[in-house]
């Protein structure tokens, strides 16, 4: 049951920090999961890259971590917990737009908070990158994944899953 | 738009079919892109919101926390049905997704050690990284030319990254100074 009430309020308070969508949260979720709940950085980068190759949002992989943590009622405790503050949030913003909707504020606000939510996504990639770049083949993978999402059209989940291939047969046989 | 015209539009989409389309979205952006998929099916497929009033809540979706799909999906749910229509469209869009991480969590939870998943997962891991830069650096856009945008975003990184200071605490420090740079009409 605490650990339960202890799910609910770290994630409800991600849900809220989450400016600029979930990457931004991705390194104090790191922080927090390891110093509460124990789950070690490896781990968490592997949750995330499950996360990576599933449809629909792309932090979904936060159930994986309730589950781990306490279960099926985890899950569902972290999922409600996670979706729900910050939707209803977005909820009332949106009925608030008809008011603000031309305030040169707004736009003032809106221009502030992308650049910061730009700088907590980058620090989002750098955790990952500390707990996923652990040799020259993970970094000649991670950069490979890098060049052909921003140069062609291919679908990142294919790329992501050769990445895994590759890295299972390099890592296996050599 | 007149109270009558808003009835006339909320009159043509049920609630089933704002939850079918949405969950068409959530089960098939393996990915990510789900701002395109919704961005098709909104104005394009079945011309829910007009272009601007699409921007105008993609706006919305991603100055407010959460995640910009799910805020998207709430804003326009709520537009299309209100309360109801909200709920709908980001079960809809939660749902199977929701479903995968946990059919493929609960293997992995069930085989933590199993050696040879592990060294699957570390070449999926570092791929996921590469993801995530590139995600990073596209959503950066035209921030990553603008000398002041750029400040911002070095500031952000090394309050959390290096000073290690935690989200709430850079938010505190950086929003005020960001919102006080980009004041209407500031002359830098």
């Amino acid at each position: 049951m605490n650990l339960l009430i202890q799910l609910a309020l770290s994630f409800g308070l991600l849900s809220i920090l989450a400016v600029g969508g979930g990457t931004a949260v991705l390194p104090e979720m790191q922080t927090l999961l390891a110093h509460q709940f124990d789950i070690g950085h490896t781990q968490f980068v592997h949750i995330y890259s499950i996360g990576q190759v599933a449809p629909g949002p792309n932090m979904l992989m936060v159930l994986i971590i309730g589950f781990q943590v306490a279960g099926l009622l985890g899950a569902l405790v972290v999922l409600l917990a996670f979706f729900i503050p910050s939707s209803v949030l977005c909820f009332y913003a949106g009925r608030l737009w008809n008011y603000f909707g031309e305030n040169p504020w707004r736009r003032s606000i809106q221009n502030a908070l992308e650049p910061i939510s730009i700088g907590l996504m980058a620090s989002g990639v750098y955790a990952v990158a500390k707990a996923s770049i652990i040799s020259p083949i993970t970094l000649l993978l991670a950069l490979v994944t890098l060049f052909l999402i921003l140069r062609t059209k291919i679908n990142p989940v294919y790329i992501i899953l050769a990445s895994g291939l590759i890295g299972f047969i390099y890592l296996r046989f050599f | 738009m007149t109270s009558q015209d808003l009835c006339l539009k909320e009159g043509r989409v049920s609630l089933k079919e704002l939850f079918t389309q949405f969950l068409m979205i959530g089960a098939v952006s393996f990915g990510g892109g789900i701002i395109a998929y919704e961005r098709i099916l909104l104005i394009e497929k079945k011309q829910w919101l007009t272009a601007d009033e699409f921007m105008g809540y993609l706006a919305i979706s991603q100055t407010m926390p959460g995640l910009n799909s799910v805020n998207l999906a709430v804003l326009a749910g709520d537009h299309l049905r209100g309360f109801w229509g909200s709920v709908a469209a980001t079960l809809g869009l939660i749902i199977p997704g929701s479903l995968f991480v946990l059919i493929i969590g609960v293997a992995y939870t069930n085989n933590n050690d199993h050696p040879l998943a592990n060294l699957i997962l570390t070449g999926i891991a570092a791929g996921a990284c590469g993801l995530l830069a590139a995600i990073t650096y596209r959503i950066g856009d035209q921030h990553w030319k603008h000398f002041k945008s750029l400040i911002i975003i070095a500031c952000t990184f090394a309050l959390m990254s290096i000073a290690k200071l935690s989200l709430p605490l850079v938010l505190l420090i950086m929003a005020p100074i960001s919102i006080y740079l980009y004041r209407p009409n500031s002359k830098i």
